[in-house]
Order: structure tokens, then sequence, then C-alpha cells
């Protein structure tokens, strides 16, 4: 085994290219690699919630696509959807709708009806998912993800650096305390004065 | 010991299909990247071999083969990737079990399997980066991209 291992370090930093919820000044920064079609980030998805609700607003949480598109037919769909949404200031709320309904990923009805009771021009989201509008960016997201040691979905970086450990309530609430502390309060970045 | 980078690659000549093998000296003239590991099915979306099959195109700025090593037989290996939708050979490291494994220094003798272990080996055979990865994590592609970059 090598000695000293460190995990890979995320290459592009956290900054405001990126969703994210809660503070930018907050202690510590939890990155997500996912795919709206893996099983494991659908298992994740509420593991994250928990863990957001725990630690409140020491947390600040970050979720970049990284669909395995040989894998998962609809994955690709799904992130363009949810970029989509961004576009018109809505990304949480989509995210959070497709992998709460992750089963019915690319039945264009019934997220057609999501996005009008979230008042989105759904003809404009239909019209940029069939043209891949946010194709560059959704790649921009993976080859970040590809260069810092994604290596399969959930990813998670925590503090900057890889977690390797399991997606677990328990297991990341400790990684994100000791993040906190080692920064003596302030994991992540700064990206306001 | 993991061979380290400076030396040459062993040869070998391995089946990946039931009537199809596999040499070494195939891609000379080539960056070649021999990934080894444990077992085909592991229970990950994504494994580390179909992570490789999702980013191959950045493999192939660099005219890089790709090859996926484990002890598994040919015929787990030709569901495994059909299943993953591979787009790159699986070498079985079969008969004699491990040997390759063994000659590149990556073997577990506790488990009988190859280790997760990661060569970029350059256009004249030569090993230019190697790494064994820590039990149970599975290394991504991050360090293969940056040898092939360093390769020139």
């Amino acid at each position: 085994m090598p000695d000293a291992y460190t995990p890979p370090k995320l290459t592009l930093p956290v900054g405001d290219r990126d969703h994210s919820e809660g503070s930018a000044d907050a202690a510590v920064t939890l990155v997500e690699y996912g795919d709206y079609q893996c099983p494991y980030c659908g298992a994740a998805y509420p593991v994250v919630k928990q863990v957001q609700k725990e630690m409140g607003s020491l947390l600040r949480f970050v979720f970049r696509n990284f669909p395995i598109t040989n894998a998962h037919p609809n994955a690709e769909w799904a992130a363009e959807t949810a970029e989509a949404a961004a576009a018109q200031g809505k990304f949480w709320p989509m995210h959070d709708f497709l992998f709460e309904h992750q089963r019915l990923l690319g039945e264009d009805a019934v997220f057609a009806e999501q996005e009008a009771k979230l008042k989105l021009d759904v003809r404009r989201i239909g019209r940029e998912v069939a043209d891949r509008a946010y194709n560059a960016r959704i790649e921009e997201d993976v080859m970040s993800g590809v260069r810092s040691g994604v290596n399969g979905t959930p990813t998670f970086f925590i503090g900057g650096f890889r977690y390797d450990g399991p997606a677990e309530l328990r297991s990341i609430v400790a990684a994100l305390r000791d993040a906190a502390k080692s920064t003596g309060g302030r994991g992540g970045r700064r990206s306001r004065g | 010991m993991i061979l380290k980078a400076g030396v040459k690659a062993p040869h070998f000549t391995l089946k990946t299909t039931p009537d199809q093998s596999v040499s070494l000296q195939d891609f000379m003239g080539r960056p070649v990247v021999l990934a080894f590991y444990p077992a085909d099915w592991s229970p990950v979306c994504s494994d580390q071999m179909g992570l490789y099959a999702q980013v191959m195109n950045e493999f192939k700025k660099f005219d890089a083969e790709v090859l996926g090593v484990s002890v598994d037989g040919i015929w787990s290996h030709l569901a495994f990737s059909k299943d993953r939708k591979l787009n790159f050979p699986l070498l079985a490291d079969f008969e004699p079990k491990g040997a390759v494994s063994k000659a590149y220094g990556v073997y577990e003798e506790s488990t009988g399997e190859s280790a997760r272990a990661l060569f970029v080996i350059d256009r004249k055979g030569v090993i230019r980066w190697s790494f064994l990865s820590p039990d149970g994590v599975n290394p991504g592609a991050d360090g293969i991209l940056s040898a092939l970059e360093k390769l020139g």
C-alpha cells in the first residue's frame, strides 16, 4: 500500500458557477458529483438532506452533474432538465423533484406538470432540453469531476478533498465537523469578503 | 512490490474473448493504460471500468489504448462488459491464475485477486507511471490523464 495517502483534491474550486445551498461563508462545503438516474445517488439524496439539517448554517452544499450516460439513458436528460430549470432560477426545486421521481425520469408529462407548478416556462425547458442547451456546462462539471478523482456516483468532496467514506449520515457529518475544525471554522473558500 | 516508472513493462498475452488474445506488443507505438482491478461485477454505479468507458474520449485524445485486467474468466468478462457497455477490452488473467498481475507486482495473495493498480506504459513499452490504490478505493481517471499528459 502507498504510504501517506491523501485523497484527490477538487480541481475546480466552488464558485459562482455552482448551484449551492447555504452561505458562501459557511464553515465547510460539501460538494456532490451526482447522476439523477443512479440508484446510489437516489439513496444518498435523503442522507444529504439530513446532513444539511444537522449541520445547519455551518454547511454549504454544492451539486455538480456527473451523468453516467453509457449506463443511464435518462441521466443526461435529467441533468439538462435541472440546468434548464436553473436558467429560470429554480435549480433546487427541480433537483429535488428529479431525485424524488427517479423512476419516472424521461416521462415528459410528469416533469412538465411540475415545471408548470413551479411557474416555469415549460416550453422553453422542453426546447432547451431537446437542444441540449446546457451540454457545455454539464461537460465542464463532468470533466472537473474526472480531473478531481470522481470515480463513480455519488462522489463527495469535503473541504476540497474527496471523501472516501460511506454515504451515511453519521460518517459524513463526522467528516464535515473534522474539516470545519481543521480549517479553524472556515472550510471551503470564502467567495465573499 | 508494484513495478515503478522507468521499468520495461513485462510482456503478456491474455485472452479477451473465447477466440481472441491481446498482447502488449499489439500496441507498440501507442500509450497503453493497464488497469488491474479485483473482480467483475462490483456493486457500485459506474465502477472503475464503467468510469473509464465514460471518459474514453479523453483517453483517445492521447491515442491511448485502455486494457482492463482481472483474474475473472472470459465469460464473466464478456457478460460484465456487455452489461456495463464497456468500450475497451477486458483481459482474463485466468490461467495460470494471476500470472500477469504477479509480474506487475499487483497480485493479492490473500484474496486471490488483482489489486486495484494502474500503469501508464509509453510508446516504447516502458512504464512511465504506476499507482497502487488503497484497499476499497476506486482510483478514478485523473492520475491516468495526468500521466498521459506528461508523456507528451
